[in-house]
């Protein structure tokens, strides 16, 4: 049952072989038992989560049940939940226990059936590429417990490829639900922009934050995907569209999917092993009918300044909120009130937080807005257009999510710039707002490695069915970390 | 572009953070770093090159003005550091 698919696992639940207490409390032993060792979840609650498990088990009983009711899953701490602790990985937010239920979380609760044990570690407001800027430590890869997990979904990635939780949610700004999976060998897709409600989703960069699932394969990523997606009207950027079964075109054959492979994404800067596994990968789809075709992402170079301006600028104006005021945080000792929101956001923030946040006071302050704000937003759109162009002579674009596999714990914690470099792939999905997924593909030196595809605005099916039927022909996404049993 | 200690420390009281000066030395080395990163921005010619704010080309929705939400002051004022009879308790702003 631990390393079952979700459509197992919902077969047993119907069939009665397991009830969802079972199948909870087996997950919530494994969380016991391994979590000290991974730090991937930074709160759990069994009685809540029996809770769930029991009104699911109710619900099956009553034959009124859903595919995924009573599947356990696991939460990013950026998801409010009401009566939850809701840290977002910061002392900011230590505290703070949500009055209400983000979108997301109501969907999956309340219309889905699902099961939340617990809410998972993650860099601090989703800053980071590593998971080390948690404020409740780094997150272990089960893979090598030496090395990180990737960031920020670094505590869902660990979860779920340890078999912590058959599934989770992540977040993606640049890369967040992408960059993790590929380091931890999992399958994790970034919808287009607005197409998952972020309401009650903690913001970091509004114009580019979106919601997704994080699983073992394309095929559960589809389930997920199906319970989250929908207008809402509580989100303003909520997009209003006809309702689509993701799971419908898992199984259409390859044949004459035109693959585009951008030149800038197959040249330096990529780890050799990296590379070998992606290019294999390439040959199993064209096994598999798809053509292939060069195109060219030229200002995709320009992606991590740009989005180290504008991310920054809109975290800035987001995380002006925590002021020590209405909630979170507040220093001990303060004299007047411009003193008590400078000791309590100094205090209440880490290192990589503030810096960020200072960049972005910096580009949008009197004087350097033009040069640094507008001229990232310019760049935006050049990266944009540059997918429109790709997208006349392709169906989905392929290459590596990441140019490394996992790398060690502090290696890269000390120089910002190293560790924003690591998201150079995955950023302009986030600029242009397009969806985008990491599907494991192999290994190098025994760490996973991930093809990430991208596809047009709403091609999330074609995506899904892309991945599936390549899970279908491989066995990449079935290994699971040894060592951990 | 190179940063000042004196521009770090403005941007910092700007942000509303505090910074002690030995931590406005890191932040000034990390800062600088970034900024030579984006940098590379400037050496782009995008002139006529309209900027993106948003990735949907949509305009703001808008809803009737009506009552939607339920009365949630109780539960929000619970997780508020200090509040007294319903408000919000902050240093004496006005003598």
């Amino acid at each position: 049952m631990i390393n079952a698919s979700l459509k197992t696992l919902s077969l047993a639940l119907a069939s009665k072989k397991i009830s969802s207490v079972e199948l909870t409390q087996l997950f919530l032993d494994r969380i016991e038992r391994l979590n000290p060792t991974l730090n991937a979840f930074v709160t759990v609650d069994a009685e809540k989560s029996l809770n769930f498990a029991r009104a699911a088990d109710a619900r099956i009983a009553a034959g009124n049940a859903g595919l995924l009711t009573g599947i356990p899953i696991a939460q990013k701490d950026i998801f409010c939940a009401e009566g939850w602790l809701t840290t977002c990985g910061s002392k900011m937010l230590a505290n703070f226990v949500s009055p209400y239920d983000a979108t997301v979380i109501r969907k999956m609760h309340s219309e889905a059936g699902m099961v939340s044990l617990g809410k998972t570690n993650m860099d601090e407001f989703a800053m980071g590429s590593s998971n080390e800027t948690s404020f409740f430590g780094p997150v272990r890869n089960p893979w090598d417990t030496e090395r990180v997990p990737g960031g920020s979904s670094g505590g869902s990635a660990a979860a779920v490829a340890a078999r912590l939780a058959p599934a989770a949610t992540g977040t993606d700004t640049g890369g967040s639900i992408r960059q993790p999976a590929a380091l931890c060998n999992l399958t994790g897709l970034k919808p287009t922009y607005g197409v998952v409600s972020r309401y009650g989703m903690i913001a970091f960069a509004s114009s580019l934050d979106q919601g997704g699932p994080m699983a073992a394969s394309a095929e559960d990523c589809a389930l997920l995907l199906n319970t989250m997606v929908g207008f809402d009207e509580r989100d303003s950027t909520s997009l209003e569209r006809p309702a689509e079964d993701y799971t419908l075109n898992l199984e259409k054959p390859l044949n004459g999917l035109r693959i585009g492979l951008p030149k800038e994404f197959f040249g330096e800067g990529c780890d050799a092993g990296v590379m070998a596994a992606v290019r294999a990968a390439i040959a199993e789809y064209e096994k598999l009918g798809a053509t292939t075709v060069e195109v060219s992402l030229p200002n995709s170079h320009l992606s991590v300044p740009a989005y180290y301006v504008i991310a920054p600028a809109e975290a800035s104006s987001n995380l002006s909120r925590f002021d020590g005021v209405r909630y979170g945080f507040r220093a001990e000792d303060y004299g007047n009130l411009d003193d008590m929101y400078m000791k309590s956001r100094a205090q209440g923030f880490g290192a990589e937080v503030k810096r960020r946040i200072m960049i972005g006071a910096y580009v949008l302050s009197h004087g350097y807005y033009d040069a640094y704000y507008l001229q990232a937003q310019r760049i935006r759109r050049l990266i944009a257009n540059d997918f429109v162009e790709a997208f006349k002579v392709c169906d989905v674009i392929m290459g590596p999510t990441s140019p490394s596999t996992a790398f060690k714990l502090g290696e890269k914690a000390a120089d910002p710039v190293q560790m924003y470099l690591s998201d150079i792939y995955t950023i302009a999905v986030n600029l242009a707002g397009l969806p985008g997924m990491s599907v494991p593909c192999g290994f190098a030196g025994g760490l996973p490695v991930g093809l990430q595809l991208i596809g047009n605005y709403f091609a999330e099916a074609q995506l899904l069915n892309a991945a599936h039927r390549y899970q279908l022909a491989t066995d990449w996404h079935q290994q699971r970390p040894g060592g951990l049993a | 572009m190179s940063l000042t200690l004196e521009q770090v420390q403005r941007i910092a009281h700007l942000a509303r953070i505090e910074v002690s000066e030995a931590e406005a030395l890191t932040t000034q080395s990390h800062l600088n770093g970034i900024f030579q990163l984006i940098e590379q921005m400037q050496a782009v010619d995008t002139r006529g090159v309209e900027p993106m704010a948003h990735a949907q080309d949509l305009s703001q929705r808008l809803r009737q003005d009506a009552v939607t939400e339920p009365d949630g002051r109780a539960a929000f004022q619970a997780v508020a550091p200090e509040v007294e009879a319903g408000l919000y308790l902050v240093p004496k702003v006005i003598e």
